[in-house]
């Protein structure tokens, strides 16, 4: 084990402008992958604070005695996918409509009888803001007697419902790209140490060294490069999140949990490169 | 101890390395392996140390059959073995004393039984003056010296040498088949491939001379060689 550590450590002393070079290289590829998981978790803070908005509002029958409206208000909590109802009744229908549209204030300071009904408006449990849940639960809601109309804005949960797949999507897609360049690079530099340290590791096998024993430095230098090329792309993702919550928006980071995960992956990222580096290259030294 | 059998080694389709090779080894015997350049020496040296597999026909190194043994096996069997080459590869990186102590580390062997293995060695060889120095501070018989010192630091059963002197001077050559000499008397194998006759011919050590990649000499066990070929 000692000489495993000390000969991954000559590694990087013996040719240090390389090493530094290789771990630049992997930072970068690195960065540009976490910089796609720091777009990906900000934007899908927005998305699910945009779902938050989703909501069905159920317009209640004009005349309908309040009994029967609280009685049904007890009804629709009980749904699993129900957050909350909040009950608003014609006066505060009125009453926010003259607050929140103030251009027709005028129109509404001189009614004579409220034109406004009253309304049910229902929010649901993330997880339960997507398409198929919301007209589930507007469908069901249609059939009380005093549903005198559902709305729950179908497009436009659609819409986010289509946007959060893309997201995923091209998440994926992108996300697989980098982690497949940062392999590449990794794999290529260790394949370079492997090619300069030919003469050492044929000498090894001549005094008997077992393959096992000759790889163990090249896997540990492989992991200690992705680490570092991670923590690395980890300063720089700080770097540039700083700049943009500055200068454009408050923009979220990853969580310590998110950020230890990001350097593990760097790790064992390093140890595989190299590994299958290793393998191809070991044979014919 | 060596055992090779009509064996036949081609490294191109048209043309063979060796030819009809056949000869026995016996543990503690120091054998030449003569003849000129492109003879097939080093190929021989090359088949034992396991470097290359014969092409046909049978080779026993301690009591493994050469065509059979996996790389895990070649590993156990090279750490019986001590290989000396002209170009002496030592690490330059590295101390005399860090490249001696390199063949045992990279066996496996306890930290705490290496350094005081290394200078017994060191010793042994003359350097122990010199441990501390690295290979471009060495004279080329020194840095040849320590070469053997690596080859000798696991107690091998023989140590194979395959133009030890090729880089020599006569001053430095000397040194090292005297030092040959000296391990072989304390009962390790000596093989030794060279095509330096004057060497060769004060000695009544057995001489294997090659031509063509075949036998055309063998003097036999502690015979001293009739013909030279020279």
């Amino acid at each position: 084990m000692r000489l495993t550590v000390r000969e991954a450590l000559r590694s990087f002393r013996r040719a240090p402008v390389l090493s530094l070079l290789a771990v630049t290289t992997i930072g970068f590829a690195l960065f540009v992958l976490g910089l796609f998981g720091l777009v990906a978790l900000n934007l899908r803070a927005t998305l699910s604070g945009l779902a938050e908005r989703v909501e069905i509002v159920l317009y209640v029958t004009r005349g309908t005695p309040v009994e029967i409206v609280t009685i049904a208000i007890g009804d629709i909590q009980a749904f699993p996918e129900v957050d909350e109802v909040e009950y608003v009744t014609e006066d505060q229908a009125l009453e926010r409509a003259r607050q929140e549209l103030t251009e027709f204030q005028g129109v509404y300071s001189d009614l004579e009888t409220n034109p406004l009904p009253a309304s049910l408006e229902i929010r649901l449990k993330p997880g339960f803001r997507d398409n198929e849940h919301v007209t589930a639960v507007a469908e069901r809601l249609q059939g009380f007697r005093f549903a005198e109309d559902v709305r729950y804005g179908g497009d436009w949960v659609e819409k986010l419902d289509r946007l959060r797949s893309i997201a995923a999507a091209v998440g994926l897609v992108i996300g697989a790209a980098f982690g497949a360049a940062a392999v590449i690079i990794i794999g290529t530099t260790i394949r370079m140490t492997v090619l300069a340290r030919g003469r050492e590791i044929q000498l090894m096998r001549l005094v008997g060294a077992t393959d096992g024993f000759i790889r163990r430095p090249f896997l540990l230098e492989g992991a200690i490069k992705g680490a570092l090329g991670g923590a690395l792309a980890l300063v720089l993702n700080y770097v540039a999140y700083a700049a943009v919550s500055r200068a454009l928006f408050e923009a979220a980071f990853f969580s310590a949990g998110q950020a230890a995960a990001f350097l593990l992956f760097g790790t064992l990222l390093g140890l595989a490169a190299s590994a299958a580096s290793v393998n191809r290259h070991l044979p014919a030294t | 101890m060596i055992r090779f059998s009509k064996v036949f080694k081609a490294f191109t389709k048209d043309s063979l390395a060796l030819k009809d090779i056949s000869f026995r080894i016996a543990r503690g015997e120091f054998v030449f392996f003569t003849g000129h350049s492109g003879a097939g020496k080093s190929t021989v040296l090359r088949l034992i140390y396991a470097d290359e597999p014969p092409t046909s026909g049978t080779v026993w190194v301690l009591g493994s059959h050469m065509h059979e043994v996996s790389r895990r096996e070649i590993a156990g069997l090279r750490r019986r073995m001590g290989i000396v080459f002209q170009d002496f590869r030592l690490l330059e990186e590295r101390t005399a004393e860090e490249n001696v102590a390199f063949a045992l580390e990279v066996t496996g062997a306890r930290h705490n039984a290496i350094s005081p293995k290394v200078m017994r060695v060191l010793t042994q060889v003359g350097l122990a003056a010199k441990a501390h120095a690295y290979p471009r501070e060495l004279s080329g018989g020194e840095q040849q010296r320590v070469a053997i010192a690596r080859a000798l630091v696991n107690d091998p059963v023989v140590i194979i040498a395959d133009e030890p002197t090729g880089n020599l001077d006569e001053r430095a050559t000397r040194g090292v088949v005297q030092l040959l000499r000296d391990i072989n008397a304390m009962g390790t194998a000596v093989i030794m491939a060279t095509h330096d006759l004057s060497i060769v011919r004060p000695t009544s050590y057995r001489t294997v001379e090659l031509q063509d990649g075949a036998i055309v000499f063998d003097s036999g066990e502690g015979q001293v060689p009739m013909t030279s070929g020279a």
